[in-house]
């Protein structure tokens, strides 16, 4: 199974609705351990997506990207809107012009994404970041591709794998961004980022077909 | 053309006062604002940013951008832009305090310093204690030479002074003395020579360091210099001194 512009699409406006359904939940979770703007941040980011997509009608999914990232990277403001907008800006030139996506493509854009959260956040795995949920979900994408998985089985890996990469922020200790000044305290707390990545790429899976716990 | 600077702040305000400060001692340098959001709020803005780097881009033609920013998340939407940006090999990111590290930069390309240097003019202003000092280091002070460059305290090699190639005193004639903006106009004329010069031996090219000497009227300024363009430099600020920095 492939997947093309109308899955991009589709996950995109998926994303808003759970950044928005969820808006409350992250903006407790970052009055915990940073500047509870998160939730507010990442709502208003995608609403700004929503528009961009239905102004330009992108061709591909790579196109749909694109715009997502550059409404993310202008709208949601604080270190997250850079961080999403450079992981969608890079998936979208690893997807580069085509059409449909398989599961090999898939898997290379969520590690491209990856590597720019990396590169740009400078976060390693057990910061207490969205590393820790998009570094798991990259694992286990490329894991499933090599077991033969179809595009669809890939996201799914992801978003289990990031879902739990986002529980294991709890006990962690942040290194990096605004939670790093709480030190100790920080700890009994789960990372907003990483939570947000695991709605996000539980979003993608649903958006492909993926039956969502969540929504039954 | 010279080097073009873009100031990257929270605050819209900070970035035009920025501005505005260093555009008074670098008045042939082309300066940026990217501060705030769209909307008027604190934070910062990809597409301010990133619409400021191009206008620099344009302006600089080719001659490249220097970038000034303040706190974390402005570090990260400035190198998000420079990412996306039509030339992202010609846009440098300074790594330095934002206020004194744009004016060294600003005077530094006043002087006709090439990018790399006037990134490392921003990024020798360290904090310091309760003040400011300019820390040449081994930084790439690029093919123009800045001041300095080549020993990691200011100092000399191995600790023993060499002789300086050149050297000179002058008094001070004009009545104000050595201020922001004589300080600007010796920094940056300094910048663009390839000698190393101390002035009472500080760092010529640093307008923070000169300011700090506080010479007023009377005073002596006591210039040594190295290198290929060391006479140069002596008459140069001999000129500037004589002619009381234009102020008599």
């Amino acid at each position: 199974m492939r997947l093309g512009v109308g899955w991009a699409v589709e996950w995109l406006q998926l994303s808003a609705r759970k950044m928005s359904e969820h808006r409350v939940e992250l903006i407790e979770l970052d009055r915990a351990i940073g500047d509870s703007d998160h939730g507010e941040n990442m709502d208003r980011g995608f609403q700004a997506v929503l528009e961009k997509i239905a102004e330009a009608a992108p061709d591909t999914p790579g196109a749909a990207l694109k715009l997502a990232a550059m409404a993310l990277m202008s709208k949601v403001g604080g270190a997250a809107g850079p961080l999403y907008g450079t992981a969608y800006l890079r998936a979208a030139t690893a997807l580069g012009t085509l059409e449909d996506v398989d599961a090999a493509a898939l898997a290379a854009a969520l590690e491209a994404a990856r590597d720019g959260i990396v590169a740009r956040g400078k976060a390693e795995p057990g910061d207490k970041t969205m590393v820790d949920a998009w570094t798991p979900a990259v694992e286990a994408a490329n894991e499933a591709v090599i077991l033969g998985a179809d595009a669809v089985a890939v996201l799914a890996a992801a978003a289990e794998a990031a879902e739990v990469g986002a529980v294991t922020t709890d006990p962690l200790v942040a290194r990096k961004g605004r939670a790093s000044y709480l030190g100790e305290r920080s700890a009994g707390h789960r990372d907003p980022g990483a939570v947000s990545t695991a709605l996000l790429l539980r979003a993608a899976a649903t958006a492909a077909g993926f039956p969502d716990g969540e929504q039954a | 053309m010279t080097v073009a600077l873009v100031v990257v702040s929270h605050s819209a305000r900070i970035a035009e006062g920025a501005v505005e400060l260093a555009g008074q001692m670098a008045p042939d340098v082309r300066l940026f604002a990217a501060g705030g959001t769209e909307d008027g709020r604190i934070g910062t803005s990809f597409e301010l940013v990133l619409a400021a780097f191009e206008s620099a881009l344009d302006s600089a033609a080719g001659a490249g951008v220097v970038v000034l920013t303040d706190l974390g998340s402005a570090v990260m939407t400035a190198e998000a832009a420079v990412e996306f940006c039509s030339a992202p090999q010609d846009v440098l990111l300074a790594d330095a305090p934002l206020v004194e590290g744009l004016v060294a930069a600003a005077v530094a390309a006043q002087g006709g310093a090439g990018a790399a240097a006037v990134k490392s003019a921003a990024e020798a202003v360290r904090f310091n204690g309760g003040g400011f000092s300019s820390d040449r280091g081994s930084s790439d002070g690029g093919s123009t030479g800045v001041g300095g460059a080549g020993t990691s305290d200011g100092g000399e090699p191995g600790g023993v002074p060499a002789a300086p190639a050149e050297s000179g005193e002058f008094v001070l004639v004009n009545e104000a003395g050595i201020h922001a903006r004589p300080a600007a106009r010796i920094a940056g004329g300094l910048a663009g020579l390839d000698a190393e010069v101390t002035v009472n031996g500080v760092d010529g090219t640093s307008v923070m360091e000169l300011m700090a000497l506080a010479v007023g009227q009377g005073g002596t300024l006591t210039v040594e210099a190295r290198g290929k363009d060391a006479a140069k430099a002596v008459a140069y600020v001999r000129g500037l001194v004589e002619d009381g920095f234009g102020e008599k």
